[in-house]
């Protein structure tokens, strides 16, 4: 099971005060608790197995959640001690954080609308089963009878199921604005208002089945819509995984953990090997290496000596050392990165989604069709009752079924369509902004190249061949590169036992009997044979430390990419932190003119803000931590799978695959999926048409509006699911 | 026509007990991980 966390992995010393945060973290719940872990490295079936097996013991009622990636304790005993299971999670190699509050993993709004939605569509079979009754010719007693039966079950459905939307209406009425919503109120109360009062006087038509018909289809649409989003929300949670919530501060009695928030500037700090630094912090003495690749991109650890300054969130090679905080939790590399972002991501959620621009011109023209309406009839003379029911028969049928279920349906559609190509994306509002972007920027370190070995014919092919056999555990990008070199010399395959990773150091094992290690850094049993500056090396017991020396080469699919993208007139540009000669290299190879080298993250998003005010929409391609505020800059962005946890979360698709023609994929897929919306609209608009006519003239009867407005939404579903097939490959 | 006192809550009711089920359904969170669900067919059972 290579996904998964290796079984034997060592314990990590990443949140060595666990107990602490995670005591915070516990919902008490009659004499025992609840407690939810986010779980990030969950990723199998077997993972599931794995860890169920293992908590029950301790803690049968331990759940695995795989979508959120969560595991949920629940426990009575007092007695029960969550740090146990904590404990068992960590030595099976799973890095479990605690997730804030319950409700963080609870989705309660999803549950409101999926339990609307079945109340709506209970109640809507129902009453169409009287109504079809009463449609065919069912009178008198049984006519009435029918009636009120209809009542009976359509008032409390909708009382119940139209909620959101009389909420939504309320909230936007309150700003004194007029959305989608406030018409689909207007149509339900007046609607189930005039059904009653004919019922209980027993003459005239009942719009019960429309009513409820109608919160049925918009519920749908509202659910799909909910759905989407929440998929890409569960992710939020990783973004605290980069800081550590505790500090080991260095005080008279040795070190005492001190949440990061409360440590002054100036404080002697001591990190361990495998830890994150949680503040930024000088190197108090001697010399040591940290892995910034997700500050920086950099693939190589970088060696500070006494004095030199090491950013939160990277991750110390070596250990343990002590530091010196030089500025406040506030003011640190991550936290102003996350500032950065939430700053940028503020910026793009202004985008207007379609159907929001479609609800705000469609909603006055209901309105004012309704009005006329009534006074139309009450001016010719027809009276006030069948003024008012024909104009409620114009604000039924005008009711934005269709426009409802339009959007949404494609964007699930499309979505599903994405994930099989192997991209997971946020929201549908991301789909719309991905096929608006006319130009494309990239990254460079770790987006548009990956590490390739410099000289693979240089190793001996039985160290070549060992190294891979530790390397094919690791999904580290220079893991893979390594079991990619091993394979292309045609290498066998050597088993290593054993393997558990040292983390933020590389990895050990056991090969025919002796010990082999492969990493920055040394293992425990050969410290002293670890390089200066944490290179990569091979080191097998008793034998000689061989050093791995790793350049980058293209991404896969890279060359193709740029040069599809350039044929259809798309513009590209490569923003990078790495020397100009790098840069430089790679632009000159993919046959890109426009390159900046040496940037930083707000030099990054200083870019893409300039190109968006001269009226561009700009699509951001990166991987890097440092991306993480670029990518919430542009337009619409993409990180590729290996990217960094803060770059995956404010990216607005991910892409699975290692290969970059996923980019095109998503570009064709958001294009296709424009086409259908747009096709939606437009059918939408042309029921309006044919319906509308019909309505303002007291045509409509109950069973014309009810015939007609579900034929609408069958439509308008069916037809989003074509982008499902085929037929949206290419961009055009 | 009679029959209809009885077809009609029977109908009900059975519809009703659906909706029954299905609120307990998703009350008892049998929705939020449906790509679990899908992954533990695969897990032998203890």
């Amino acid at each position: 099971m290579s996904c998964c966390a290796d079984p034997r992995a060592g314990f990590s010393g990443q949140f060595g005060t666990l107990p602490d945060a995670i005591r915070a973290a516990i919902t008490p719940e009659g004499t025992g608790g609840r407690l939810v872990l986010h779980v990030p490295d969950i990723h199998c079936a077997a993972c599931i197995a794995n860890i169920e097996r293992a908590l029950a013991p301790c803690c049968p009622d331990a759940r695995v959640n795989l979508t959120r990636k969560t595991v949920t304790l629940g426990w009575d005993a007092p007695t029960f001690d969550p740090s146990d299971a904590v404990t068992i999670l960590r030595n099976l190699g799973y890095t479990p954080q605690p997730l804030a509050t319950a409700s963080d993993v609870r989705d309660r709004h999803g549950a409101e609308l999926m339990r609307a939605v079945a109340v709506s569509g209970f109640a809507a079979m129902n009453v169409m089963l009287l109504s079809v009754s009463v449609w065919s010719g069912a009178d008198g007693t049984t006519r009435e009878l029918f009636h009120w039966f209809s009542a009976l079950i359509a008032l409390p459905a909708l009382a119940y199921a139209a909620r959101p939307f009389f909420r939504s209406a309320a909230g936007s009425l309150a700003h004194g604005r007029l959305n989608m919503d406030v018409p689909i109120s207007l149509a339900i109360l007046l609607a189930a208002g005039q059904s009653l009062v004919a019922t209980v006087a027993g003459e005239g038509v009942t719009y019960f089945d429309a009513a409820i018909t109608l919160t049925f289809f918009l519920l749908v649409g509202r659910l799909l819509d909910h759905l989407t989003r929440e998929k890409a929300r569960a992710s939020v949670g990783r973004l605290a995984a980069m800081r550590p919530p505790f500090a080991h501060v260095v005080g008279t009695a040795g070190t005492a953990p001190v949440a990061v928030e409360d440590v002054r500037p100036g404080a002697l700090i001591e990190i361990a090997a495998g830890e994150r630094v949680p503040l930024d912090a000088r190197l108090a003495a001697g010399e040591a290496a940290f892995d910034t690749a997700l500050a920086t991109g950099e693939s190589h650890p970088e060696t500070v000596t006494a004095g030199g300054e090491i950013m939160a969130g990277a991750l110390a090679v070596t250990g343990p050392h002590r530091l010196t905080v030089l500025r406040p939790s506030a003011d640190s590399y991550v936290s102003r990165l996350a500032a950065l972002q939430a700053a940028a991501e503020n910026v793009r959620s202004r985008h207007a989604r379609i159907a929001d621009r479609a609800a705000s011109v469609y909603a006055p023209v209901v309105h004012l069709l309704a009005l006329g309406t009534f006074l139309g009839w009450m001016v010719a003379g027809f009276g006030a009752g069948a003024a008012l029911t024909t104009a409620i028969a114009v604000l039924v049928i005008t009711c934005p079924c269709a426009l409802g279920l339009a959007v949404p349906a494609v964007h699930v559609a499309a979505c599903e369509r994405l994930f099989r190509q192997g991209l997971a994306i946020k929201d549908g509002a991301a789909l719309e902004r991905l096929e608006r972007i006319d130009e494309v920027v990239f990254d460079k370190t770790g987006t548009l190249t990956v590490p390739s070995l410099t000289d693979p014919a240089a190793i001996a092919p039985a160290d070549l061949a060992a190294a891979a056999a530790l390397a094919r555990h690791s999904t580290h990008p220079v893991s893979r590169a390594i079991v990619a070199a091993a394979e292309a010399a045609g290498l066998a395959r050597v088993i290593a036992a054993d393997v558990r990773e040292l983390r933020g150091r590389g990895m050990e094992g056991v090969i025919d009997g002796r010990r082999v290690f492969l990493g920055q850094g040394g293992p425990d049993w050969a410290e002293d044979a670890a390089p200066a500056g944490g290179r990569l090396v091979f080191l097998r017991e008793g034998a000689a430390p061989l050093p791995i020396a790793v350049t980058e080469e293209l991404r896969a699919g890279a060359a193709d990419l740029v040069a599809r993208l350039k044929a259809r007139g798309l513009p590209v540009t490569i923003l990078s932190g790495d020397r100009a000669e790098a840069v430089a290299s790679v632009a000159a190879a993919l046959g890109v003119a426009d390159w900046h080298a040496r940037l930083s993250p707000s030099g990054k998003v200083a870019h893409l803000a300039a190109r968006q005010r001269a009226g561009a929409r700009p699509l951001m391609v990166g991987d890097g931590l440092n991306d993480g505020p670029a990518l919430a800059a542009a337009a619409a962005s993409i990180a590729p799978a290996d990217a960094s946890d803060l770059s995956q979360t404010a990216a607005d698709l991910v892409m699975t695959g290692p290969s970059l023609a996923g980019v095109w994929a998503a570009l064709a897929t958001a294009r296709g999926a424009h086409r259908i919306v747009m096709q939606n609209l437009g059918i939408a608009a042309v029921y309006n048409c044919i319906a509308v006519p019909i309505a303002v003239l007291g045509l409509a009867s109950p069973l014309v509006a009810a015939i007609a407005m579900s034929s609408s939404s069958i439509v308008v579903t069916l037809n989003a699911l074509r982008v499902m097939r085929g037929s949206t490959s290419g961009i055009a | 026509m009679s029959v209809l006192v009885y077809l009609i809550p029977v109908a009900l009711g059975l519809g009703g007990l659906g909706l029954v089920a299905f609120i307990w359904s998703v009350r008892s969170d049998q929705y939020s991980d449906m790509e679990g669900a899908a992954r533990r067919i695969l897990n032998d059972p203890d």
